[in-house]
C-alpha cells in the first residue's frame, strides 16, 4: 500500500507520480483529492486525485514543487512508500444532463485536477473545448492527455513559445466574441486566473465551477482552516468543496489566505534545503 | 484514623511563571505518602454518594481504602473493574461536578481528591505494575469501530476482552481523537494515551489509520465486508463560528485548527516539524470552556505576551474545569468576562489587528438555567490582537449520517439512538460519545462506548 509504482517529471518543476491505492481506487471519482504525508513528522498536503484506475488499483497524483513538502515528497523514488495517504476526500462534482456543451480552462498545474472532469464528461458525450496554459511551453502539461478528451483544444502561454501568447483569458473571450454557446465552463488554476475567469464568464451568464485550494489540515471537516466565503456563507473546502459556483466565491479573500504562511514556509523550505545539503533528512 | 484536614492535600505543580514557557505537564502528581495522606481523609461513608457522581461507578472508597493500606495494585484493579483509561479520567474529569460534587467531606472544607488519587494509582501502576493480558479465545465473530477517541477504543477494549475481533478505523493519521489532537500536552501527555492505544494494540484490536469512514468505505461496505456490528464514535469535531464579520481574516482560526497544528502536527517545533502556526503578541480566545481555556494556555506557551478569554457570561457560568480555569489565571492570562465580540477587525493586508467587543449584563436565566447575556449599549470597544482563536463549541460532523442511509439525526447533528443499547435507528449500528450528545466529556464518552459494548455482544450472541 501507498507504493510508488511509477514516477514521472512532466516539466521542470511538476512531477506525476502513480500510488499503489486499490482500495482508494475503487472510491475515487473526479473532483476528489487525496492528503498526503510524506514522513513521520511531515505536513498533511492535499492534492488533487489527476486520474485513477479500479482494475490496477491505482491513484495518480500530480504536483508542482513549490515549497518544503512538495519538494520532499518529489525527492521519494519508485519503491519508496508514502508515509500517510488519505483519501477519497471532497465532494465529486456532477454535472446535470443538460449541460451538453463544455468549456474547461487549466493554468499551469491545475490542469491536473481539471483532467479528470473532463475525461469524465468526454466518456459522456459532452462536447468539450479546452484552454490550457503555462507560464513557456514547458510548464504546459498534460497536452496529449487533454487532446484525446477535447473536441478543440487551445494552448497559451505567457511568453509565446507555445500556443497563443498571452493568457487563457485571451482566448476564453475571444471564443465567447465569436459566438460559442457553452452550457458551463470549469477553469482550475492559480486564483487569480480563476477570478479573471469568472469576471468574464459573469458577463456572460455561463454558470462557471472552479475548484478551490485552501490550506487544509485534516480534510474532514475538524479544523475550519480550509473556510473560504461563497455567496457570504462560509463554507469548508475540504467537505463542502473542493469545486465550487465561481460566480460566489470571494477570490480576493481566498488570495489572502493562501498567503497566510508564506514567511514561515520559506523559512522551512530553507532549513529544509540546508539540512538537505548536509545529508541530513532526505527522503524521510 | 481519617484526617480530618479541611482542604486537599496540595498537587505539587510546575511553577505558573515556569510552566507557562513550556508543555510539559502542569501537575507532577502525589507520591505515594501524599496519596496515603489524602486517601485518609475518606470516612468511608456507608451510602457512598460520591460513586453516584460517576459516571462509570468506579467503586470510589474501595480503591481509596486500598490506597490506606498501601496496595496500590490493588487499588488500580479496583478502579479498573470499571474505567478503562484512569491515568486519563484522573487528569481530565470535571470532578467537581462529578464524583467529588457529592463528596460528604466537601460539606465542610474541600472534597476528597478523588481525581488526584485515581491518577495516582494509574500512574503508580503504570510506574511499578505489570499489565497482564490474557487474550481471551476468540469467538470469530468482527466488530468494526469508527472513530479512535475514547469512545471507540473504551468499547474495542470491552468488545476484544469478550473475544471479539475488533478493528477501528480513524480518519487521522494518529489515532486518540481529542486526547491526542485537541487536549495539549501539559494536561495529558501524549505518552499516556499512547500507552493505552498499545494495549489495546496487545490485546489484538486492530486500528487502521487513514480511513475516512463515509468516505474510503461506507457503513454499508462494513458489513458487507463481514463485520457483524458498527459502533460509531466520530466526536462533534465540527467546529461553530460566530457569524460575525471578519471571521475569515488571517489570524482567525477555531480552537481545533489551532490545537490541531499544536498538538497533532507539533507547531511548536516549526521547523523541523514543517505545519506552522502564527500566535503573535497578543491573541483572544473567545469562549469558557476547557476547550477555550487549552486554547489560551498554549497561545502563551507559544510566546505570546497577553493572552485574553473573553467569555459573554461571568465565570460562575464557565463550564471549563474549575482547575483549568484556576491554571489559566496562574500562568498569566487575562479574563474579559460579560464580554462578546462583535466584529474582528483586519488590517490592509487582511490581517487581524483588532476585536470589537461590547460589554454584556446577566438577564433571566435561559433554556440552558444559565443567566441570559444581553448586550450593553455604547459599550462598544477594541481590544488589538494579531490572534483570535474562536472556541465556542463543535457540533457532530455530517460525514457518516450524510453517506449512511436510515441513520436518524437531530437537526443539530447529534446521531439519535436509543439510550439503553446506544443502538442506532439501524440494525447492528451502535453509536456513542460526542457524536451522540453533542461536545461533552471523555468519561461520559467511554461510558457510552462501554453501554453499546455490552449491547453489541448481546446483540450477536443471539444472532
Ligand atoms: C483540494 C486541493 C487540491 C490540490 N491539488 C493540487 C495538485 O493536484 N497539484 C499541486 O501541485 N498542488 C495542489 N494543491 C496545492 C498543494 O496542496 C500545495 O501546493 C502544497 O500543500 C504546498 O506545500 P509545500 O510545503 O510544498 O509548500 P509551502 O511552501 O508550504 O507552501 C506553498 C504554498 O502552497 C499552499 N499551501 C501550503 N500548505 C498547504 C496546505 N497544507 N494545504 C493547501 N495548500 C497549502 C500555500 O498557498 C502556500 O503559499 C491542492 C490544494 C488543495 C487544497
Ligand atoms: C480542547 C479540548 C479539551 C477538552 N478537555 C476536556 C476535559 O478536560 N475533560 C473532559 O472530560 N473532556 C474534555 N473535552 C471533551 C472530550 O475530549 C470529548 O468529549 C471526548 O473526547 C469525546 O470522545 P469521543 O470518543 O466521542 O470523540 P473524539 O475524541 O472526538 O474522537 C472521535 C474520533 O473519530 C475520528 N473520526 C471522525 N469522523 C470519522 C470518520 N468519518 N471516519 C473515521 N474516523 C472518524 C476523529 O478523527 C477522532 O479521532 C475536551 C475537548 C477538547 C476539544
Ligand atoms: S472516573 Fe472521573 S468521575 Fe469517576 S471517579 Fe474517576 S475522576 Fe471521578
Ligand atoms: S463521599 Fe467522600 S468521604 Fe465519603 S466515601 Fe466518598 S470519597 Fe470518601
Ligand atoms: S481542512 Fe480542516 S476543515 Fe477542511
Amino acid at each position: 500500500m501507498n507504493e510508488i509504482l511509477e514516477k514521472r517529471q512532466l516539466n521542470p518543476t511538476v512531477k506525476l507520480m502513480v500510488i499503489n491505492s486499490p482500495l482508494m481506487a475503487k472510491k475515487a471519482k473526479p473532483g476528489q483529492f487525496v492528503i498526503v504525508r510524506v514522513n513521520e513528522n511531515g505536513e498533511r498536503i492535499p492534492l488533487t486525485i489527476a486520474d485513477y484506475n479500479a482494475e490496477k488499483g491505482t491513484i495518480t497524483i500530480i504536483f508542482q514543487e513549490v515549497g518544503m513538502s512538495t519538494k520532499a515528497l518529489g525527492k521519494l523514488n519508485v519503491g519508496d512508500r508514502l508515509h500517510d495517504f488519505v483519501g477519497p476526500l471532497g465532494v465529486p462534482v456532477e454535472f446535470s444532463p443538460d449541460v451538453k456543451r463544455v468549456l474547461a480552462i487549466g493554468g499551469g498545474v491545475g490542469v491536473a485536477p481539471l483532467y479528470p472532469k473532463v475525461k469524465m464528461l468526454h466518456k459522456n458525450g459532452v462536447k468539450i473545448d479546452s484552454i490550457i496554459g503555462g507560464r513557456s511551453s514547458e510548464y504546459v502539461i498534460l497536452e496529449d492527455e487533454m487532446r484525446a478528451v477535447s473536441d478543440n483544444l487551445y494552448i497559451t502561454t505567457d511568453d509565446g513559445s507555445k500556443g497563443r501568447k498571452g493568457f487563457v483569458t485571451d482566448v476564453l473571450k475571444e471564443l465567447l466574441n465569436n459566438g460559442n454557446k457553452y452550457d458551463e465552463v470549469i477553469a482550475i488554476g492559480p486564483l487569480i486566473m480563476m477570478k479573471m475567469v469568472c469576471q468574464i464568464t459573469k458577463e456572460y451568464n455561463i454558470p462557471t465551477m472552479v475548484s478551490m485550494n485552501p490550506i487544509m489540515i485534516d480534510g474532514t471537516g475538524m479544523c475550519g482552516g480550509c473556510r473560504v466565503s461563497v455567496g457570504g456563507e462560509i463554507k469548508f473546502a475540504c467537505v463542502d468543496g473542493p469545486a465550487f459556483d465561481g460566480h460566489k466565491v470571494d477570490f480576493d479573500e481566498a488570495m489572502r489566505r493562501q498567503a497566510m504562511y508564506k514567511d514561515m514556509e520559506k523559512k522551512a523550505l530553507e532549513e529544509y534545503e540546508h539540512q538537505c545539503k548536509l545529508g541530513g533528512i532526505l527522503n524521510g | 484514623m481519617a484526617n480530618m484536614s479541611t482542604k486537599k492535600v496540595p498537587m505539587p505543580e510546575q511553577d505558573p511563571d515556569i510552566r507557562n514557557k513550556n508543555f510539559k505537564e502542569v501537575a507532577l502528581g502525589y507520591d505515594e505518602k501524599m496519596a496515603i495522606e489524602e486517601a485518609e481523609r475518606c470516612i468511608q461513608c456507608k451510602n457512598q454518594p460520591c460513586v453516584n457522581g460517576c459516571p462509570v461507578h468506579v467503586q470510589i472508597p474501595q480503591f481509596i481504602k486500598l490506597i490506606t493500606q498501601g496496595d496500590f495494585e490493588g487499588a488500580y484493579q479496583k478502579i479498573k473493574e470499571t474505567n478503562s483509561l484512569p491515568a486519563i479520567c484522573g487528569r481530565v474529569c470535571p470532578q467537581e461536578s462529578q464524583c467529588e460534587s457529592l463528596c460528604t467531606r466537601g460539606k465542610k472544607g474541600e472534597p476528597v481528591a478523588i481525581g488526584r488519587l485515581e491518577r495516582f494509582v494509574a500512574d503508580w501502576h503504570m510506574k511499578n505494575g505489570v499489565d497482564e493480558i490474557d487474550l481471551p479465545a476468540k469467538n470469530g465473530k468482527k466488530v468494526a469501530i469508527i472513530g479512535s477517541g475514547p469512545a471507540g477504543l473504551t468499547c474495542a477494549g470491552d468488545l476484544a476482552k469478550l473475544g471479539y475481533e475488533v478493528t477501528v478505523f480513524e480518519a487521522l493519521h494518529t489515532p486518540g481523537g481529542v486526547l491526542m489532537y485537541g487536549i495539549p500536552e501539559f494536561r495529558l501527555p501524549k505518552e499516556i494515551v499512547q500507552r493505552e492505544i498499545d494495549s489495546l494494540k496487545r490485546m489484538g484490536v486492530k486500528i487502521e489509520t487513514n480511513m475516512v469512514i463515509g468516505k474510503i468505505l461506507t457503513i454499508d461496505d462494513l458489513f458487507d465486508m463481514g463485520y457483524e456490528a458498527v459502533f460509531i464514535g466520530t466526536g462533534a469535531g465540527l467546529p461553530k463560528f460566530m457569524g460575525i464579520p471578519g471571521e475569515n481574516l488571517n489570524g482567525v482560526y477555531s480552537a481545533n485548527e489551532f490545537l490541531t497544528r499544536i498538538n497533532l502536527m507539533k507547531a511548536y517545533d516549526f521547523p523541523n516539524h514543517p505545519t506552522p502556526v502564527k500566535v503573535g503578541k497578543k491573541v483572544a480566545v473567545v469562549g469558557g470552556g476547557n476547550v477555550a481555556m487549552d486554547a489560551a494556555r498554549s497561545a502563551k506557551r507559544m510566546g505570546a505576551e497577553e493572552v485574553y478569554i473573553v467569555y459573554r457570561r461571568s465565570e460562575e457560568e464557565m463550564p471549563a474545569r474549575l482547575e483549568e480555569i484556576y491554571h489559566a489565571k496562574e500562568e498569566g492570562i487575562i479574563f474579559k468576562l460579560l464580554t462578546n465580540p462583535v466584529r474582528i477587525i483586519g488590517d490592509e493586508n487582511g490581517y487581524v489587528k483588532g476585536i470589537e467587543c461590547v460589554k454584556m449584563a446577566l438577564g433571566e436565566p435561559d433554556e440552558s438555567g444559565r443567566r441570559r447575556p444581553i448586550p450593553e449599549k455604547g459599550s462598544e470597544h477594541v481590544i488589538d490582537v494579531e490572534t483570535v482563536i474562536i472556541a465556542i463549541g463543535q457540533s457532530p460532523n455530517p460525514l457518516i449520517t450524510s453517506t449512511t442511509e436510515g441513520l436518524d439525526k437531530q437537526k443539530w447533528g447529534g446521531i439519535i439512538v436509543n439510550e439503553e443499547t446506544m443502538e442506532t435507528s439501524r440494525k447492528g449500528v451502535y453509536a456513542g460519545g460526542d457524536a451522540v450528545t453533542g461536545a461533552a466529556t471523555v468519561i461520559l464518552a467511554m461510558g457510552a462506548g462501554k453501554k453499546a459494548a455490552a449491547a453489541i455482544h448481546e446483540y450477536l450472541s443471539n444472532k
